[in-house]
Order: structure tokens, then sequence, then C-alpha cells
């Protein structure tokens, strides 16, 4: 496949995947996330990969494990009920230092909720998820050329720093269609050496993987080690979009499908004379601190939009640190902000 | 085993028993009488048999196994706890050249685990597992396992499993043995040197299914754990002969 071509999100995720070389995919169904699953299906049948549809999340999350410690570029992906039960998962993933990618296309929670979208996943995703201390880089891609670009590079970006990286969408993101571009991912592969992988003994020492360390200060050391990987990934890997930041005196704060919502709003705004601004998180972790500190003592009224009761506005009111009004506006359930809604909440906020 | 003639100066002797080259020389920190040792040499003699150690992948339990990998020299990756099948599919479906096994406990394959070894059972995989049963979960204190037998005292069972309570024992290899991705299921039991060397022959067995690209292999051994039945070595060995086995009979239950 070259050129541009018509594909849901789901598709376009699947295969940027594919064009990432990932070799291994292994999921369980659920809505809203089926397309990307029976995308893969047949895509790894066709690329000499290996798709397997698993018992369980549980299954499916560990054989990730098991193809990426033999070295393998590896994902599985699901909406939020099967995202929980892959935590387990990726906390070892995440302790035993291997890479691979995990797609949540989030839906309405909590409990079994419903199929539509939502960001209510955001604590899960930015701030742990599983048990012990550790973090994942989270894209939250705002289209579904997006999704194809964000996926390939979340396989980069997975094996760089040996952690899993995850894709945050929803399932509004992953049903849509829209034509991309699919030669905007090179097809050049980054050629990563993985010489900790598990391939057999032969011609050095065997390597273990593993995060039982039970040796006194070996699991202290090893979560120094881990800590200073989360360092560098927080100084080299914040992405993030900003428009109209110079003269704005209310900036919205949104990401992934709400920040195109947004986007339109600002827009529309600033057709009546309000000086509007966005600032859209790309890397949801780490988190784009700076922009928003800086802002802060500029623009005064920030506006989060969520899918949520509020979640990533803690991480805004965190970077303004009490230096400008920080404003939450949400949707639950299912529930998707309009642009009359929000402009409605800026033209009260002002 | 290999038998190799050692001559020191005048003297000279047979050398007829050394450890295997897969099995790293280090103390192991299993109770006296525990059975895991045992069972960590038998795959170890059969892997150095097959000069296989630089293309084995082992996959190590949550369990008293947990540390296995400490013993071995070969590559070997820890799973979460039951999870041990599907960590053994993905590394075997990325290199299928590979020998690859899973070690997992009774709590670990028979309880928390038992979707994932059914499942990985039902898919043919060609993988190897050894189920070492010792009816209690033993790191975490001798509470009852899904294998334990009727009224035998655990830490969760103090008077006793009771059948009406707690359920039945479970017994795995007759359950596997009827999906059609199980090739080769055999019980063998550690408890004695005539039952070691049928326990060999069955793990031989096994591994021999995999390199022969033949499926799904398994060998349930029993496995003696004298810390938490409160018994000595022998009587540990001789209630395995006397008890264990009248309910989890020994002998190959399936082999296509």
């Amino acid at each position: 496949m070259t050129g541009k071509v018509l594909m849901c999100g789901n598709e376009a995720c699947g295969e940027g995947a594919i064009l990432a070389g990932c070799k291994f995919y292994a999921g369980y169904p659920i809505t809203p996330q089926n397309e990307l699953t029976a995308y893969v299906a047949k895509r790894m049948n066709e690329t000499g990969g290996v798709f397997l549809q698993a018992e369980s999340e549980l299954a499916a999350i560990n054989m990730v494990f098991g193809a990426s410690a033999a070295g393998a570029r590896a994902m599985t992906s699901s909406s939020s009920p099967g995202i929980s039960l892959k935590q387990e998962g990726i906390s070892y993933l995440a302790g035993c230092e291997l890479p691979c990618v995990v797609v949540n296309m989030q839906r309405g929670g909590p409990g079994l909720g419903n199929i539509a979208p939502s960001q209510a996943d955001y604590f899960q995703a930015v701030k742990g998820g599983g048990h012990g201390d550790y973090k994942l880089i989270v894209l939250a891609p705002a289209s579904v050329q997006e999704l194809l670009e964000y996926t390939y590079l979340a396989f980069d970006l997975a094996d760089k720093y040996r952690n899993p990286a995850f894709i945050l969408g929803d399932g509004l993101l992953g049903q849509m269609m829209e034509p991309i571009q699919l030669s905007a991912v090179s097809s050049q592969l980054s050629v990563v050496s993985k010489p900790w992988a598990l391939t057999g003994c032969k011609g050095r020492k065997p390597n273990i993987i593993r995060s039982l360390l039970l040796a006194e200060g070996a699991l202290e050391e090893h979560n120094k080690k881990l800590q200073e990987k989360f360092k560098r990934m927080k100084e080299s890997e914040v992405r993030v979009e900003s428009f109209h930041l110079k003269d704005s005196e209310i900036v919205l704060v949104a990401y992934g499908s709400v920040a195109r919502i947004a986007k339109a709003t600002m827009e529309n705004a600033r057709s009546m004379g309000l000086r509007v601004g966005l600032i859209r998180p790309i890397t949801l972790w780490p988190f784009p601190d700076d922009i928003i500190e800086t802002m802060a003592s500029r623009a005064k009224k920030f506006l989060v939009v969520e899918m949520s009761a509020g979640q990533m506005v803690e991480d805004v009111r965190l970077a303004v640190n009490g230096k400008a009004k920080v404003n939450f506006y949400g949707r639950m359930g299912g529930g998707i902000p309009t642009e009359d809604e929000i402009l409605h909440e800026i033209e009260v906020f002002v | 085993m290999k038998k190799t003639i050692k001559k020191e100066n005048s003297a000279s002797e047979a050398l007829i028993f050394s450890r295997p080259v897969s099995l790293i020389d280090v103390e192991n920190h299993y109770c006296a009488g525990c059975g895991h040792g045992i069972v960590h040499r038998l795959i170890c003699e059969v892997i150095d048999e097959f000069a296989i150690r630089e293309k084995v992948i082992g996959v190590a339990p949550v369990g008293c196994a947990v540390i296995a990998y400490d013993y071995w020299d070969f590559d070997v990756a820890e799973a979460a706890h039951g999870r041990t099948p599907a960590v053994a599919t993905g590394i075997k479906r990325m290199l299928p050249d590979r020998i690859v096994f899973s070690y997992q406990g009774d709590g670990d394959l028979a309880a928390i685990g038992t979707s994932e070894i059914i499942h990985t059972a039902n898919r043919g995989e060609n993988i190897t597992v050894i189920f070492v049963n010792n009816g209690v979960y033993g790191m975490t204190g001798g509470q009852m396992a899904p294998t334990t037998l009727a009224g035998q005292k655990t830490s969760t069972t103090l008077s006793g499993r009771s059948l009406k309570r707690d359920g039945y024992p479970i017994k795995m290899l007759e359950m596997l043995a009827v999906l059609p991705g199980t090739k080769y299921a055999e019980r063998v039991s550690v408890h004695s040197g005539q039952e070691v060397l049928r326990a060999k022959r069955a793990i031989k067995k096994a591994f021999k299914m995999q390199i022969d690209n033949k499926g799904f292999s398994i060998v349930e051994v029993l496995s003696m754990c004298p810390t938490y039945w409160d018994m000595t070595s022998i009587q540990s060995a001789d209630r395995i002969k006397n008890e264990v086995t009248t309910f989890y009979p020994l002998g190959v239950i399936k082999s296509c």
C-alpha cells in the first residue's frame, strides 16, 4: 500500500505497527478497538508476523512479554476494561525493561461502562496503572494520520528506552475514518541491537529477564536506574502542539479527539474577537509542564477540557502552580464536549 | 549421564556421576528433602544429553522455583504468577527453532494459571511444561493448593482439606489430556531412585516431542515438601508412595 488511503483510526494504528516492523501481536476482542485486532490479524498474515487471539487480556500482555523478551517488536491493544487487566503485565514489562507498545482506545467507565469514547483512563495511563514506581511514554494522537505516525514512533521510543510505550486514544479516534498518507512514516526501520534478548546462549553468557531482586539494596538500585531512565525520557521526549499563545488571554488545554473540538472552538472564539489559545499535549507523560508554566505567567486563565471528570486538569494545575486560574469542563460516560458548550465555558470565564 | 574416566596419580577411579553442565555449581535455597533440586537436575541432564543448552530458553514461575535462573546455566525469563505458558508462547512463536520450556508449581499452573495452561495446550504450542506438584504453596507458607489432598492439613486448612468447603483436588493432566493440542502427558514422581530415573525418561521424552515438533508436552512431577507436610524427608517420600500416588496415579496419561 502506498499513497493516500482511507482508513479508520484502529486500522491506521495497526498499519503504523506493521510499518514499524512489529512482528508479534496478541489481543482479545473488545469494542471499540476490534477493527485494530482484525486488521493486524490480516496484515501479520501478509507480512509473516505472528497474530494470536489470546484467551484473555492477561494472556495477551504476557505473550507480548515473551515475544519482547525474545527480541521482537511486539504489541497488544484493548479498550479500558481490558487495559485494566493488562496492568499486571505492563508493570512486569516495565520492571524487566522490556519494550512493547500497548494501545488503549478508551471507552466509558467505570466498570463495564459503555462503548462510547472517553478519556477517563488518563490517570491509569500516566500515573502508573500497575504496581510499583514506573512510567510509560504516553502518546495521545488526535487524528487517524497521527494514529499511524505515533504508533510507528511508539515502537522506536519503546526500543530506545527499553520500556513499554503507550498509545492513549479513544473510541471516537479508533472508529472514525479519514484519508491518510502512509508515506509519512519512514520505510527505513531503525535497527536496535538487543544483546539482552533471550535467544539461546550460543556464544555468550546466559541472559536472564527478571524484575525480582531479592538481594539487599538490589531493588532500590534497580529503581534508581529506572528513575534515571524516566528522567531522560522527561528531558527528551516531551511533545506538544500550541496555537495562538502569543496574544491569548484564555488558554484551552485538551488532548486527543477533544483537542480537535477545542481547536475548532478556539478558531470560532477568535472570529468573535475572544483571545483564545490552545495547548495540546501530544505526550501525556512526559507532560509538557514547561510551556504551561511559561504561559501561566502570561495568560492568567486556563480552561481544561476532557472527556472525564477531570484528570489531566490535575497536571495542568501542578504546572500552573497557582499562578493562574484553572477552570475545567468535562463530559463523562461517553459524553463528548461540543463547541457550543466549550464556547459557553469560555464566555463565562472571560 | 556422561561417563568420564578420571585418573589421579596412581589411583584410577571411574567417575560415573557428575554435575550437568547446564546446572550451575552453587548452593540452592531449597529446603532439605525438597524435590525441586532433583527436578532441576533432571532437566539439566536432559538438556546436556540433547546438547541443546545454547538453544534452550526457560520460563521460571512464581513460587518456590522463582529463582530457578540462579541455578540454570542458560537463558531464562521470569513470568508473572501463572502466566508462565503465555510468556513461553510469545518466546516460542518468535523463535520456533529454540527449545522453550516452562517450569511451574501447582499454585502457578493449577490455580492462578489454569486459563493460560489450558489454552496453551489447546493451541498445541510446541513447548514443554514441567509441572511440579507438591500439594502446597511452599513459598508463601504452606497454604492449601488446588492439588492438596482431601484431609491434608495446611496453614489454611488447619483441620484438613474439606471437600465440602474447599472442593476437590484437581487432576490437571487428566484435564489437559482431553485436549487435542496436548500430545504428551505423563505423571512421574521423585520419591525414590527408581522413580527419579522414570521421571528423567519422561522429561527426556517431553523435550524430544518438542525437538521433533510434535506439539505440547507436559510432565507432572509429584514432589516432596517435608517443611510444609510437617514430615521428615523419608516420611515425605513414603507419603508420596503410599498416599499421593493413589490419588494421582503415575504413568503416561497421553502420548501421540
